[in-house]
């Protein structure tokens, strides 16, 4: 076991930055050291001091009122399983649900996770779609950046020696509202993403309710559905679309959104929904895929992750979901 | 430069000196010499170190050691009764036959363990994520499966 370090468990922010202060910028903090402790285990890190940030409360709020604002050091299991997430902001369900195993869910954060700044990190597409902005604190009190300037490139995001990422915010979105988050993988538990694509849409039908009429409805694909909303226009009026893993830092397809926002969802719109993201995304070869599979995949996933944002707000309480083929 | 800690550990209030650089790992097994917790990778990826922290499974070989203080622990070695009666998951284990060469177990165990202790009546889902993150290289985990399964039908 290499070198050694000191350990403190502060219980407030400001004496967390305090002790980093008196480290000379030489600590690292810690929060589920899910990253951290394997990188120490790497000889990749050789950290004068750990500065833990788990037992700091002021980290730790879940806030659903007018919005939802989480702390730096909510695990991904406790968002995975918040009911109003799933419901409101489904895409960071989706995300966090599929985080490595149980294990490393129970104590890893969505702070931690951020900080890193993966072009993999699973959080990072959902937030971006959902409009988030990162709360900061440092000497000077407290910043907002917004999520899309946050991350600068791989493992470099906006935060000061010495800042603390206190947590998340992002606004009410009104009626219509949905949002998915597709990660796609070679297994099911314990991959990081080949790739990730997040979506949410407003939509609103021509003078009439968006949802279901029929009993048919709940066991009717996706796409037959749509066929049906066809001639009524199923109109989106707001669409964010995110994609991971496809350049150096996790980015918006904003040509694609454009594309889609005022239009009739169709198949044939989203096709071309997905070739737009596919040419603005920078994919390279690596050991978890090729560069032309993935630009393939994300043509496919991001048609996927609209659709799924969709049924989300068509369908909200469906149970069979799970086992539905998008 | 060592630390005291104290924290309970398998129902006993321990108080233990520990390396802030240790983890949890590291104490239970080379110090406490509690050796029913393994060791497989080291990085959070076979979940063979599995222990229940506060009533939640967690890797205990990506646990800073320094953590441990003031929580709840419990190891396999926690599950047995005083008088040596083995756990009805323990037992589960046997009777179907869910154990070949028994590196993964105490990591299946405890995984299985938090699920139960949290819900007593899981679903098939439920089931599978309790122990996705603990890797067997023998069984191909179907009647680990149904071991997990038999106990939490009550039987
Ligand atoms: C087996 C395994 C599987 C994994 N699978 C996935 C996966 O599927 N998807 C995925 O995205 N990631 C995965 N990861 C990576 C990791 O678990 C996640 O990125 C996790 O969210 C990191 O959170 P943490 O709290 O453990 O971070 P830590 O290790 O505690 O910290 C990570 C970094 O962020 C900094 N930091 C943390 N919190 C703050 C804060 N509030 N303010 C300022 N700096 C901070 C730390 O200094 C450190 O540099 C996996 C890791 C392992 C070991
Ligand atoms: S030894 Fe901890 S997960 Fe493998
Ligand atoms: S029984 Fe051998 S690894 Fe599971």
């Amino acid at each position: 076991m290499g070198g050694s370090y000191e350990y403190y468990r502060p219980a407030t922010i400001d004496e967390a930055m305090a002790l980093m202060e008196g480290s000379g910028g030489n600590g690292v903090y810690i929060a589920g050291g899910t990253d951290v402790m394997v990188l120490i285990r790497q000889k990749k890190l050789a950290p004068a001091c750990l500065i833990s940030l788990r037992n700091i409360g002021e980290l730790a709020y879940l806030e659903t009122g007018g919005g939802l604002t989480v702390g730096s050091a909510v695990t991904h299991d406790e968002i995975a399983k918040n009911a109003f997430i799933q419901r409101s902001y489904s895409a960071l369900a989706d995300a966090t649900k599929k985080v490595g195993s149980l294990q490393i869910r129970n104590v890893a954060t969505m702070g931690g996770n951020i900080c890193n700044a993966a072009p993999s990190a699973d959080t990072a597409c959902p937030l971006l779609v959902l409009d988030a902005s990162a709360r900061i604190a440092g000497k000077g009190g407290e910043r907002v950046v917004p999520l899309d300037e946050f991350f600068l490139g791989p493992n470099k995001v906006a935060l000061e020696k010495g800042e603390i990422l206190k947590g998340f915010a992002m606004p009410a979105f009104g009626e219509g509202t949905g949002s998915a988050y597709i990660k796609h993988t070679r297994r099911e538990a314990m991959d990081l993403p080949m790739l990730g694509v997040a979506a949410r849409v407003t939509i609103r039908v021509e003078g009439s309710e968006v949802g279901c009429r029929d009993a048919m409805c709940t066991i009717d694909t996706i796409s037959n559905i749509l066929k049906r909303f066809e001639d009524e226009g199923l109109v989106c009026e707001d669409a964010r679309i995110a994609m991971g893993v496809v350049a150096p830092r996790p980015m918006r397809a904003k040509k694609a959104e454009e594309a889609l926002k005022g239009k009739v969802i169709s198949e044939k719109l989203l096709g071309e929904i997905g070739e737009i993201a596919a040419s603005e995304a920078q994919p390279r070869d690596s050991i978890r895929g090729e560069a032309w599979y993935r630009r393939d995949m994300i043509q496919v996933l991001t048609g996927r992750a609209i659709l799924r944002a969709v049924d989300r707000v068509i369908r909200p309480d469906d149970v069979i979901w799970p086992q539905r083929l998008w | 430069m060592k630390k005291e800690i104290t924290f309970t550990l398998n129902n006993e209030k321990i108080m233990v000196e520990a390396d802030p650089k240790w983890t949890l790992l590291y104490l239970l097994r080379d110090v406490l010499e509690m050796t029913g917790t393994k060791e497989g990778c080291g990085y959070g990826e076979c979940g063979a170190c599995t222990v229940i922290i506060d009533g939640k499974a967690v890797n205990s070989c990506l646990y800073p050691v320094m953590e441990a203080e003031g929580r709840n622990i419990v190891t396999i070695e926690g599950l047995m009764s005083r008088d040596g009666e083995l756990d009805p998951l323990q037992k589960a284990f046997i009777d179907e036959g869910a154990v070949q060469c028994g590196f993964c177990i105490p990591g299946m165990i405890m995984s299985a363990k938090a699920l139960l202790d949290g819900k007593k009546d899981p679903t098939d889902e439920d089931i599978k994520e309790s122990i996705e993150g603990n890797l067997c290289r023998c069984t191909g985990y179907v009647k680990i499966i149904d071991a997990i399964k038999s106990v939490a039908g009550g039987r």
